[in-house]
């Protein structure tokens, strides 16, 4: 039992020393030359470009379900002109950075882990090898300066929308005064809301490429393998990404 | 010359190679064949330091590389090419732009010459107006051509060629082989194919190599492998019908 669970640990140990490794080596690799500055925009295009409708969706009706939620508790205190500084509050701080960053798991990292893994079961992974060509530094490096970069320009987005979906049904449906609505927007949010959330995007950015990146390249060589892989990349970086949200924000506040 | 000595290599708890000596003579096709799950890919891979021996050591011509890794591990992989078994295309990529790829990576070639000199090989490997492909819309023996061309276009020292023909038909297979050695002998590099066509490596191979039990068993030209009196690899060779040598094979 105790040999059991000894084991279990090392092999924990074993699994995240290796991810580190991975990961600083990734980031040695983006820093030598050659520089492939097209590879970075089209990762920048892949994560950032394309989940845009995904997040402009998630964010509109995130705002519009605060909204509502919001008008309705605020109401009893007679208090809904701050119904815009409930809504920017929570898009800003905390569910911008965090639903944006779990749409992008879902639709870029799950994408990520599997291009990577195929790459790898079809010995494409090998080929580059055999070219001299550093896998790390040709494949990995730029996903992890688009997740990095990408990422944050989602969030700034998701907050954006998240905020007019609120304006949406708080003003033109339940009748807010739209003043007041901006008003208390921009007395209520601080500089320090807004770093903290773009903190918090680059952070989940690079977790996110981390992860799903690290998953895809030691995949087992099968559709199995692939498959779990692919399902542990999305499901870990979930869980990562709501565990380091909490000691942030417990940080930052 | 590539030389093998002692070359030891578990995976996971399976010992797959025992203590393999091998010495691959420069400029010539060298074929390795042996049972499904020998290792003979695994060895194939140690040459190109895809692998790291557990035991052994592995000499490109007088590199010592099985410990190698970076910068000087990548110095000796560029006189080296490889045809992997599936052919490793890159599928986001066009087959032109596959075939160019190792010339601008690894050449650091540019401009019109790229071109040129991918259109050349295309033409060799029968691929000509093909470049606009993608990967998915190649048959099997056309990937394997574009793989072999991706391959030779940098004209490398060594080519390492890992199960050419596998998933082909025989006439697509016997196609695959006359490039393979019509090729080896227009360059002239280090050629090393893993293969389980028999008898067929036999006619086109300068030399033949069995892995058995984890050890390279005999190493010989063809003429003098097939003499062999080991009963086992006598039977392994002779399987579909005797092996027949003809005329330089057969003098020698």
């Amino acid at each position: 039992m105790v040999a059991a669970i000894g084991r279990l640990v090392l092999k924990h140990v074993r699994e995240m020393g290796r991810m580190l490794i991975f990961l600083v080596s990734s980031f040695g690799w983006l820093v030598r030359p050659p520089f492939r500055f097209i590879q970075f925009v089209k990762q920048l295009h892949f994560i950032g470009y394309k989940s845009t409708f995904v997040v402009v969706l998630t964010a509109g009706f995130t705002g519009m379900v605060l909204a509502l939620q919001g008008y309705y508790s605020l109401r009893k205190f007679g208090s809904e002109g701050l119904l815009g500084s409930a809504v920017a509050l929570s898009m800003i701080r905390e569910l911008g950075p965090v639903l944006a960053a779990l749409m992008v798991t879902a639709r870029a990292g799950s994408a990520m882990t599997a291009e990577i893994g195929i790459m790898r079961i079809t010995e494409q992974i090998d080929a580059l090898d055999t070219m001299a060509i550093n896998p790390l530094q040709y494949l990995i490096a730029p996903k992890m300066v688009g997740g990095l970069i990408g990422v944050p320009l989602l969030v700034a987005l998701f907050d954006v929308v998240g905020i007019y979906g609120g304006y949406l049904v708080g003003v033109d449906l339940l009748g807010v005064n739209a003043g007041s609505y901006w008003t208390s927007i921009e007395s209520a949010v601080e500089w320090k809301d807004i770093y903290g959330g773009i903190l918090k995007s680059i952070s989940f950015g690079l977790i996110i490429s981390w992860v799903c990146c690290y998953k895809g390249f030691y995949t087992r060589m099968s559709a199995e393998g692939l498959g779990s892989a692919t399902t542990e990349a999305v499901v870990l970086s979930s869980v990562v990404i709501l565990v380091w949200d909490y000691f942030l924000t417990s940080i930052l506040l | 010359m590539i030389k093998l000595v002692g070359v030891k290599k578990t995976l996971g708890t399976q010992p797959v190679l025992r203590g393999v000596d091998l010495t691959i003579p420069t400029g010539k096709l060298t074929t390795i064949i042996g049972r499904s799950g020998e290792g003979k890919s695994v060895l194939l891979k140690h040459m190109i330091g895809l692998f790291q021996p557990d035991e052994g050591q592995v000499w490109v011509g007088d590199v010592e590389i099985s410990r190698l890794r970076g910068r000087p591990l990548n110095d000796v992989r560029k006189r080296f090419s490889m045809l992997f078994q599936g052919a490793a295309l890159f599928d986001s990529m066009s087959v032109f732009e596959n075939v160019a790829f190792p010339l601008k990576e690894k050449l650091r070639m540019t401009g019109p010459d790229v071109a040129t000199r991918v259109n050349e090989m295309l033409e060799q490997v029968g691929l000509a107006g093909m470049g606009h492909k993608f990967p998915a819309e190649l048959s099997g023996g056309m990937r394997k051509r574009a793989g072999l061309a991706r391959a030779l276009v940098v004209r490398p020292e060594i080519v390492l060629f890992d199960e050419p023909t596998t998933g082909l038909d025989p006439l697509m297979a016997k196609a695959i082989h006359e490039l393979i050695t019509t090729m080896q002998r227009t360059f002239g590099f280090t050629a090393v194919m893993v293969s389980h066509e028999i008898p067929e490596i036999f006619f086109l191979s300068d030399y033949v190599a069995i892995l058995k039990q984890g050890r390279i068993a005999v190493m010989a030209p063809p003429a003098e492998f097939i003499r062999t009196t080991d009963p086992e690899i006598q039977e392994f060779i002779s399987v579909g019908g005797p092996v027949v040598l003809s005329g330089a094979a057969a003098r020698s």
